[in-house]
């Protein structure tokens, strides 16, 4: 992974410094708060209901093991022992007094790592593909790409105070796992005819209040231009996006008004000045930065491993996590392995320091010592050799990260909700804890096989709710926390927005909808078809009848 | 008479930023708003020491082709957490090629001087009496807060990887 030099250093350095200023005047009343915000937004502080919530970058969701024990450091003496990861691949801590923000970020940036940009209306932290470098399918690696582009990002003077959050993810392989279509700018890495490499470019695709998948704005920029190809797109929303309602404030509202071809035409003008421009990269500059992530010291193997194999035809437990968490790896003899973070009674996304520690035990011991975290809130360890899988999955089973979900119903995507939220209309820990209490049985949930749950507290969509195979949306209903469901939203290649079902429900109700929901994809489904899969082919009618017949069926039994 | 940052030292100003609802105008030198310099309002004639300050939605292109004979251009910041001006700024700088003083006028605060001069400001003027004397120098020291910048800006035009040799990893 990128490792800083000097110049990298220097900057987060003088970043602890700077905020460390900032934070002294604003305790000593010089600032006030509303000019403190922004500041301490950019900076991933957050006043929330218990406390003030830390979240730390962790830039395209890469770790090393020093990096997870400094973290593990941070749980344990600034928090309550525990961290939680994020739909955007970063790390926030919800308990860390003010006064020691300062403090962390100084043992931060001891590890490489910050807070800069993971919050205000800025350019935020870059995510991407939490299997790049090892999945199969992967054109070009990502990574030298996300972390150029978070050089360029950080502390870009002309794009600190946006109209709005704007968000950047970048993909290099066939099947996207990095969501582009539902950022303002998505990044597709693509060779050319003649094999050079360029991004195909998307543009104001998001979530929150008004969902909308990225437009192509371009279908090839050569990788010299891209910075100065994001500063157009940039100053074009910058100057002309909305500032008078924080609602129509994001760039897809206003590629929407202007309509992507008049948007392109304005963007195509910027770009006439601004190419071939100093911000144009250099071979050189590109070649520094993949240096840092060429291939580990894999050890030639010739395939699958034997021993490997048939532990999995032995062992029951140790076949049924291999099935779900267990990833194909580019080189043979290779895996890569998910550590859920979705066990259920814990909060999906948290992590204690121990595991935290363990982790990065693990990751030193399995896989060269780094770590990712992935978009689903989940835990990486990229490069494990098969004959090792069945030690590791021992050490992960004991600290309670192997449970076997992977992709199925209850590897739930969660935002925080009402419990820490101060956005939040209505909780969502404890919906996701109902469905998972109610799916207890391994076997129908492999047997109800993939299938993506998504769950947020409120309209700005922090888990992800539109893209859910099922989405549930915390929504308040005179004061009360209902929930609105919908069905058929997907992330990936064919990504698509859920459909709301109905009239929304009360919090007891959900776990009920869900299993009606589920009975209804069981009933209509063809041998091997996935939940999406169906509700794409029936519609949404059919659940929809299911749900609602039966919710005013139990109401008469009730009011019999 | 108001302070204000000019290169990084503070200074006092002569002269007057001119409110766009202004009825009198004030003898001396006058900034004055768009409308009131392209309308070519005739109170302004014969004085030479004129300048134009722009609202944040203002384009700066309508004043490209007179830029050369301005001695000073503001940009207003209707609010520090409203970011038009920092592009305004540097299409100035860049684009039309101003080489007069730019600077940034409204709510102008310390914790923006950085990238307000980045962005090709040489001359900030926080709301009057927003700060004291010792707090604008100590907020001299803001300007500094990063000394090598990753990208390039108008100031400096180029980024770090072409400002210096930086090393890739060894393998
Ligand atoms: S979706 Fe809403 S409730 Fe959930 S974390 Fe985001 S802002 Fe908070």
């Amino acid at each position: 992974m990128y490792r800083y030099d000097a110049f990298d250093q220097r900057i987060v350095d003088e970043r602890v410094a700077q905020f460390r200023d900032q934070t002294s005047r604003y305790l000593a009343g010089e600032l006030s708060e509303d000019e403190f915000r922004p500041l301490r937004l950019q900076n991933g502080l957050y006043i929330q209901k218990q406390a003030p919530m830390l979240r730390i970058a962790v830039p395209y969701g890469l770790l090393s093991a020093r990096q997870l024990r400094r973290l593990a450091h941070i749980a344990r003496t600034y928090d309550k022992g525990y961290g939680h990861f994020s739909t955007r691949q970063n790390i926030q801590f919800n308990w860390p007094a003010l006064e020691d923000v300062p403090q962390i970020l100084e043992e931060l940036a001891e590890v490489e790592m910050h807070a800069i940009q993971t919050s205000g209306n800025c350019i935020r932290n870059f995510t991407s593909d939490p299997f790049a470098g090892v999945a199969g399918d992967e054109r070009i690696d990502p990574r030298p790409w996300a972390e150029i582009l978070r050089q360029w990002a950080t502390f870009h003077p002309e794009f600190a105070y946006l109209p709005r959050k704007f968000k950047i993810a970048v993909n290099g392989a066939e099947q996207d796992r990095a969501v582009i279509q539902c950022h303002d700018i998505g990044l597709d890495l693509v060779r050319d005819d003649a094999g050079a490499t360029g991004f195909r470019v998307l543009v104001g695709g998001g979530l929150g209040r008004t969902p909308m998948i990225g437009k192509e704005i371009a279908a090839f920029v050569p990788w010299r231009d891209i910075l100065t190809y994001c500063e157009a797109i940039l100053r074009v929303y910058n100057r002309f996006g909305r500032r008078d309602n924080m609602y129509k404030a994001r760039i897809k509202i206003l590629v929407n008004s202007l309509g992507i071809d008049a948007f392109r035409a304005r963007v195509e003008e910027e770009w006439g000045h601004g190419r071939g421009g100093p911000a144009t990269l250099t071979e050189e500059e590109v070649a520094r930065v993949t240096s840092h992530f060429v291939d580990p010291d894999y050890r030639p193997l010739a395939g699958d491993d034997a021993g490997y194999l048939s532990e999995l035809g032995r062992d029951k437990a140790f076949a049924a996590w291999a099935k779900r968490n267990v990833r194909a790896h580019k080189r043979p003899g290779y895996a890569s392995v998910v550590l859920s973070l979705k066990k259920t009674g814990i909060a999906p996304g948290d992590i204690t320091d121990g595991q935290l520690d363990l982790v990065a035990d693990l990751a030193e011991r399995f896989s060269f010592g780094e770590a990712r975290a992935t978009h689903e809130q989940n835990l990486v360890l990229a490069d494990v050799e098969q004959s090792r899988l069945g030690e590791l999955w021992q050490l992960l089973r004991a600290a309670g990260l192997a449970t076997p979900n992977i992709g199925l119903l209850t590897d739930i995507i969660c935002c925080p909700g009402g419990d820490f939220c101060n956005l939040a209309n209505a909780k969502s820990i404890p919906v996701a804890d109902a469905i998972q209490q109610r799916f207890d049985d391994l076997d129908y949930l492999h047997d109800i096989g993939d299938i993506e749950i998504n769950i947020s507290g409120c309209m700005n969509a922090c888990g992800h709710h539109h893209v859910g195979h099922i989405g549930i949306l915390g929504v308040d209903k005179k004061g009360e926390e209902w929930y609105q469901i919908t069905v058929g939203g997907a992330q990936g290649n064919d990504a698509s927005l859920g459909k709301v079902i109905g009239p929304s429900f009360a919090r007891a109700e959900v776990p009920d909808v869900i299993e009606r929901l589920i009975e209804t994809y069981v009933d209509n489904r063809y041998a091997d078809e996935r939940f999406i899969d169906t509700a794409r082919r029936i519609g949404i009618e059919p659940f929809k009848a299911r749900v609602y017949t039966k919710r005013e069926a139990d109401r008469k039994v009730a009011n019999g | 008479m108001a302070k204000l940052i000019v290169d990084g030292k503070i200074c006092n100003d002569d002269w007057q930023v001119v409110p766009a609802d202004a009825t009198e105008l004030p003898d001396g030198r006058l900034i004055v708003s768009l409308a009131m310099w392209r309308d070519g309002d005739e109170r302004l004639a014969g004085r030479d020491q004129v300048g134009v300050w722009l609202e944040a939605d203002d384009d700066p292109a309508e004043i490209a082709l007179a830029l050369p004979s301005l001695p000073v251009v503001a940009v207003n910041f209707p609010k520090f957490a409203d970011g038009r001006g920092y592009s305004t700024a540097a299409l100035l700088r860049t684009r039309y090629g101003y080489r007069g003083q730019l600077r940034a006028i409204g709510e102008v605060l310390r914790d923006q001087f950085f990238y307000l001069e980045r962005c090709g400001f040489d001359a900030l003027q926080p709301p009057e009496g927003r700060y004291s004397d010792t707090q604008l120098e100590a907020a001299l020291a803001s300007l500094a807060d990063f000394s090598e910048p990753y990208q390039a800006a108008v100031t400096p035009p180029q980024p770090v990887w072409r400002r210096h040799v930086r090393e890739g990893l060894a393998r």
